[in-house]
């Protein structure tokens, strides 16, 4: 078989898809400095879109919003993904088959999640219904319908879809400890809790890093869930920033203050991706001088 | 007083019997080297004695004490992995004293230990650092000191010098020796390199198979190998291999090697005659073959022969030189200022008394 020229390989992909990439990041980003509305419009208003949206109470709910949840999902998934991978870990038989139950739920379409999902905790015919059904009639969970507790009905969600995740990947951590530390504790006389916590977890903490930074700009991104289990209600009490930047841009007409709001989104996830990326370079000059 | 006694031990896993029925009895202060080559069975025995492996049927005695149902922390051994198996994210000081941290024993006691194994290696300098900055064979000095540090009943060592460098290899196994003579320890020491089983043990075992095939000194391991096996797998270069038929020959008996032009007729020492007539496989160090002016002894009487060289390997201390008698090939150690070529006829030196004989159909050492 001829092989492609490597330029049509390499380069053609590469260019049309940072291309894509770069071109609308930089239309967005001179958008927002404009007094777009309903069409792009030229013009320069300075900051007046940032100031106007940074006002907005819509935009501090969902700023509020998003450091509750996306600091809930992340460190709760982490969490039940390391029990789940430690639990994987014990050379349990059947473990591909629960490993694949576990994953399964990443393959689901975040729409797919949150309608179910909708559905499950709608008291009227979810799990409330059916335990008032079996009996229970006093049985309350109405947290899809209770302002407070809302954003955590995104949480719970949000970690049945993405703890398999974190746990294929500590999974995998945990698998690349080498066998002798952990015969050499055992010789040393520490239990298996010692182990885990002194032995095991120390070496895995860069892949905990990592699993981190990944769901924290999950969480930012995070729309389509929202968008399918609460529409950002009841009230505002689910608005998240994706779901503001889709308001302004296309129900209310606001291509400017939309443009300004998704830029903030980037500035958030640089962030979180900036210091990551520092640290992995730190991390790569001490292994190389190591 | 036996240290470590294992007796009758078996391991299977699923189809494939990995030790069968291993007998050893090892005393207090011993430096044992099991020896063989990957596959074995020899790092599965120890993980054993270590109690990391649970053997199918038998029993393993430490210190008269049976220890079949005691966990490794209870069984008072230290033992050094030959990946090092340094924690790393303790430091070096973190890594020798975890033991005694999971142990509960007091600060002060401890700093003690710290300060006594490292004065002992060397490694005061280190004992800040992470396992990451460290060189290897600092590592493996780390990862002695974590043994030492618990003065156990038993030290076991698993490969510990594999990963390291050819040179650094011979300095630490130096060291380990040294080490073992100044604290009289019992050390069980598993290896596949036959010379670090030669230089280091007190007594080696060599297994093969799933079995030990020999449990004795280095020296009745290297001059009287028990079969086959041991004798080509001790020593390097190994020790020739060759079928001979015995013939009497007055009051002495003659091995006879090859046949027509090719025969080589070697008498053998006298002790030997007594297997007149039998086949045998003849087997005879390479050392046991010089050049033609040494002897072997000064009431010695060498005896000679001839014989085509095949190919010269030169070390610098001596040359090993192929050649082929009576139809077999055969190594021999010649001094480097003989020099041969390749298609040459030399004459021989050779040293018979310390020929060995062994049955052909048993592979065992009948003389």
């Amino acid at each position: 078989m001829r092989r492609l020229p490597e330029v049509l390989v390499i380069w053609v992909p590469l260019l049309l898809s940072a291309g894509h990439v770069v071109v609308f990041t930089a239309w967005t980003t001179w958008m927002s400095f404009t007094p777009s509305t309903l069409m792009p419009a030229s013009g320069w208003v300075g900051l007046r879109n940032y100031t106007s949206v940074l006002a907005t109470r819509n935009w501090k709910i969902a700023f509020d919003n998003l450091l509750l949840f996306g600091a809930g999902f992340v460190v709760l998934t982490t969490l039940v993904g390391l029990i789940l991978a430690i639990l994987l870990d014990q050379r349990i038989r059947g473990e591909n088959v629960l490993r694949s139950i576990f994953l399964y739920p990443m393959a689901v379409s975040f729409v797919v999640t949150g309608t179910v999902w909708s559905w499950l905790l709608n008291p009227g015919i979810g799990i409330q219904k059916l335990m008032n059904d079996l009996g229970w009639t006093t049985f309350r969970f109405d947290w899809l319908i209770d302002r407070d507790m809302a954003i955590w009905t995104i949480v719970l969600a949000a970690i049945w879809q993405a703890s398999g995740f974190a746990m294929a990947l500590l999974l995998a951590g945990l698998r690349s400890v080498e066998g002798d530390l952990i015969k050499a504790a055992q010789i040393d006389g520490a239990g298996p809790a010692r182990i885990y916590l002194r032995v095991i977890l120390p070496a895995l903490w860069p892949i905990v890093i990592s699993v981190l930074v990944i769901l924290l700009q999950f969480a930012i991104k995070t729309f389509d869930l929202v968008r399918a289990l609460t529409g950002g209600g009841p009230g505002l009490a689910t608005q998240l920033p994706a779901l503001v930047v889709y308001d302004f841009m296309f129900q209310r007409g606001q291509i400017g203050r939309g443009s300004a709001a998704a830029v903030l989104m980037l500035l958030t996830l640089l962030g979180v991706l900036l210091p990551y990326a520092a640290w992995k370079y730190v991390q790569r000059r001490r292994a190389a001088n190591a | 007083m036996a240290a470590l006694v294992i007796r009758d031990v078996n391991k299977r896993f699923g189809p494939v019997d990995v030790l069968q029925g291993i007998n050893l009895e090892i005393g207090s202060g011993e430096f044992t080297v099991l020896v063989g080559p990957s596959g074995c069975g020899k790092s599965t025995l120890l993980n054993i004695i270590a109690g990391l492996e649970k053997q199918t049927s038998g029993s393993v005695e430490i210190d008269g004490r049976a220890v079949n149902d005691v966990p490794p922390r209870d069984r008072d051994i230290a033992m050094v992995f030959q990946s090092y198996a340094l924690y790393p994210s303790m430091t070096v000081r973190q890594n020798i004293t975890f033991g005694m941290e999971c142990r509960n024993v007091p600060r002060a006691e401890r700093d003690a230990a710290v300060a006594r194994v490292s004065h002992l290696l060397q490694i005061e300098p280190l004992l800040n650092r992470k396992p990451g900055q460290l060189s290897g064979g600092q590592r493996q000095r780390v990862a002695m000191g974590r043994a030492l540090v618990r003065d156990p009943k038993l030290f076991l060592f698993d490969e510990p010098l594999s990963n390291l460098d050819a040179k650094l290899r011979v300095e630490m196994r130096m060291e380990i020796k040294q080490l073992h003579q100044r604290i009289h320890s019992t050390m069980v020491y598993v290896t596949h390199d036959q010379i670090e089983a030669m230089t280091m043990a007190t007594r080696i075992a060599v297994m093969h198979h799933g079995l030990v095939q020999q449990f004795a000194d280095p020296e009745t391991v290297y001059n009287r190998p028990a079969n086959l096996f041991v004798a080509r797998f001790m020593g390097a270069p190994p020790m020739n291999t060759l079928p001979a038929r015995l013939v009497a020959a007055g009051s002495g008996v003659n091995a006879v090697v090859g046949t027509g032009d090719e025969q080589v007729v070697l008498p053998l020492p006298p002790e030997m005659a007594g297997f007149a007539g039998r086949e045998v496989i003849l087997g005879l160090r390479p050392e046991c073959i010089a050049e033609e002016r040494r002897r072997f002894g000064e009431d010695v009487e060498p005896l000679m022969v001839e014989a085509p060289v095949v190919m010269t390997e030169p070390t610098g201390a001596e040359t090993v030189v192929l050649l082929v008698l009576g139809g077999e090939r055969v190594l021999g150690r010649l001094s480097p200022d003989v020099r041969l070529r390749p298609g040459e006829r030399g004459r021989f030196s050779l040293d018979m008394r310390r020929a060995c004989l062994f049955d052909p159909k048993t592979e065992t050492l009948i003389g």
